[in-house]
């Protein structure tokens, strides 16, 4: 694969990262026949993002050398990002940027050609890994509203840079409301100061949804999208369907589109999402949880994709069939009774049988030796 | 208990944002005190606070051009309410380019202090936010240990020197000592130490000039309780206070503006207060010595 990225485009790519980075920790790359295409996934498999950058925004595309697989590759995200670290200088001073991945090579080459002859090649270490992909499909989704990213970043501007996640629905008059949202603790007597931004229908350009129809999601997720989409001046759709569902933010252009996937608040846990009736409950934010534990003792990556469940088939050239993630979170596990149980399951070691139990409590050994003494 | 007030003149709502700011940097957790002509931001002495104490004070008609408020009861026609500071400046901040900022009590399932914002849009429509700052009624019986502070009858009354060139004093003072001592006289001098085993370091500001009497304890004539005039007393000598650098620094870093009056007065090993006035909001500070 081979790539060159000139002018001021520099910084699109390097500003499309950045947003990747508020997602994930892990970069997959992957040059389809349709353009490069960047993504990653969160660790709670909660929000996916994805950019595709079309051939036309590359001087020189070339996804494959002839005659050989498509290479996709996952980078650690922070030595990727390191490279577009500083947006200012990418400005400044790059002029032309070249991607290259060699299938005899184990490094993904990124090389900046920047002002007065100077050349800064970073060498990345990859691991090879299946397709990541995420089963979504906005046109499924009954809802959906479209406006300005300037306009949406205007609203989320009097939420706290801290706030984690916010509600959004339509209220009485065709009203958007953004809503801060709060997870309510049993015992916390300090309350939260409660934000409301509500903005007329004539600021979208689409709106699709009724009223009493609402989602909550994760604000620092989606303004990693908005920042992007504002700097590059598009618009921002916001597909979405009951709570629970995944919410599919989207922007595009003629030369790339971008999809971010965010889980949304289910309705069991839920009860204040409807903006109509302030009841607040007690909600265990399934955001955090999901369906399956997460093996966080596997190193390798064969484990990592049964996470996503891949599935290859044979003989298949170029392997780009579609597993799916499963983003919506689905049932909570059996044994989960709080926010922490996750956690708590992991804490506890496996019983296998024909092994002693785990020891717990004070050293066994010395309660041992003193009664045998005694 | 009701209130209600709205705020619709622009320079009106910056002067108020700023003071929240200023209140925010000073006091974590502060009384709001409503009464039906002026405004009160109050921190009392407590330990918690480390003794140091705030009175926070302005004329509700400089800024609001509407307001109503019914306290507790007709004989107390006062609300005392307590909020985190920084949940005012942040709701006030989205209001730079208001059209009009409301701000009411309400009851939202738990008792708060609604600030509601018409913004100017671009589109036809407008744009509001809302913020519900939760608040804690104080009752009834904890007034009297949030009534306004005594002032001192002070050994030294001096005008400060510019808070700017203060802060950056103290600032780099604090990576030496916890422990500052700060000396005026009635000449017009003032004296910032810090001293450690190794080192003394003292910054002297002259030709501060003192107020005169009257001023500084707001009324004519006085009776000076102690013996000896003013006119007796050396005007060189000084008088001090070793106090807890951080709690100077807090005080300090709280001014972004340079007030329009800043006087400090110090009682000999108890206290220092400090008296200023921006614009036409009061604020009197109190740092005590340290034990």
């Amino acid at each position: 694969m081979k790539c060159l990225v000139t002018g001021g485009n520099v910084k699109v790519l390097g500003k499309a990262v950045h947003s990747l980075s508020r997602i994930g920790d892990e970069l997959y790359l992957e040059p389809l026949e349709d353009g490069l295409s960047l993504r990653t996934v969160n660790s709670s498999r909660s929000a996916y993002a994805c950019f595709l950058f079309a051939p036309l925004f590359f001087q020189q595309y070339q996804a494959a050398t002839p005659g050989q697989d498509l290479l996709r590759c996952k980078i650690l995200m922070k030595s990727f990002l390191s490279v577009f670290r500083s947006l200012a200088m990418l400005e400044k001073t790059v002029e032309k940027c070249c991607i290259s991945l060699n299938g005899r090579s184990s490094r993904l080459v990124v090389q900046l050609h920047c002002k007065f002859g100077v050349r800064k090649t970073h060498n990345l270490s990859f691991q090879d890994c299946e397709s990541l992909q995420a089963v979504f499909d906005p046109a499924s989704c009954p809802h959906m509203l479209r406006a300005p990213a300037r306009v949406l970043g205007e609203a989320v501007l009097p939420f706290s840079p801290a706030l984690a996640e916010v509600t959004l629905g339509i209220g009485r008059g065709r009203r958007v409301i953004l809503r801060s949202y709060h997870e309510e603790e049993a015992d916390s007597t300090a309350k939260a100061m409660v934000t409301e931004m509500c903005l007329g229908e004539e600021d979208f350009q689409q709106l699709q949804a009724q009223e009493g129809v609402a989602i909550t999601f994760c604000l620092k997720e989606f303004r990693g999208l908005l920042s992007f989409a504002e700097s590059a001046n598009l618009n921002l759709s916001i597909h979405f369907d009951a709570p629970g569902r995944p919410a599919i933010f989207t922007i595009k252009d003629s030369l790339l589109d971008g999809h971010f996937v965010l889980a949304t608040l289910s309705d069991t846990d839920s009860h204040s999402q409807d903006l109509g009736s302030p009841e607040r409950h007690q909600p265990v934010p399934q955001l955090q949880a999901h369906s399956t534990p997460h093996p966080d003792d596997f190193a390798n990556d064969d484990i990592d994709s049964y996470m996503i469940a891949m599935e290859t088939t044979i003989g298949n050239e170029g392997s780009r069939v579609l597993p799916s993630i499963s983003l919506s979170p689905g049932p909570q596990p059996p044994k989960s009774p709080g926010p922490h149980s996750e956690e708590e399951d992991e804490a506890e070691p496996s019983t296998v049988p024909g092994t002693p139990p785990p020891k717990k409590g004070p050293s066994p050994v010395l309660a041992e030796d003193s009664e045998g003494e005694g | 208990m009701k209130f209600r007030a709205k705020i619709v003149d622009g320079a009106c709502l910056n002067h108020f944002t700023r003071i929240s700011n200023m209140i925010a940097k000073l006091a974590k957790t502060c009384t709001l005190r409503i009464s039906p002509d002026k405004l009160n931001f109050i921190l009392c002495d407590k330990l918690a606070n480390g003794g140091v104490s705030m009175w926070c004070e302005l004329e509700q008609e400089n800024f609001f051009n509407e307001f109503q408020m019914e306290g507790v009861s007709a004989e107390n026609n006062e609300i005392y309410l307590e909020l985190t500071s920084e949940n005012l400046s942040r709701a006030l901040k989205t209001a730079q380019n208001a059209r009009a900022l409301k701000i009411k009590l309400t009851n939202k399932h738990f008792p708060c202090l609604t600030v509601s914002v018409e913004l100017l849009s671009m589109s036809s429509s407008s744009r509001i936010v809302t913020h519900d700052i939760p608040i804690k009624v104080i009752p009834r019986k904890l007034w009297k240990d949030l009534q306004e502070p005594v002032v001192p009858d002070p050994d030294v009354s001096i005008y400060l020197p510019v808070l700017k060139t203060m802060k950056s004093v103290v600032e780099k003072m604090k990576n030496i000592s916890n422990h500052l001592v700060i000396e005026a006289n009635l000449d017009g001098e003032l004296n910032l130490k810090i001293e450690t085993e190794l080192v003394c370091v003292t910054t002297h500001f002259k030709d501060l000039g003192n107020p005169p009497l009257d001023v500084v304890f707001k009324c004519i004539p006085i009776i000076l309780a102690s013996e000896s005039t003013h006119e007796d007393r050396n005007v060189e000598h000084m008088a001090e206070v070793h106090i807890d650098i951080r709690k100077l620094l807090q005080f300090l870093a709280g001014q972004q503006v340079n007030p329009t009056k800043a006087l400090c007065n110090i009682v000999n090993n108890k206290m220092v207060h400090f008296d200023l006035l921006h614009e036409d909001v009061s604020l009197q500070y109190f740092i005590p010595a340290l034990s």
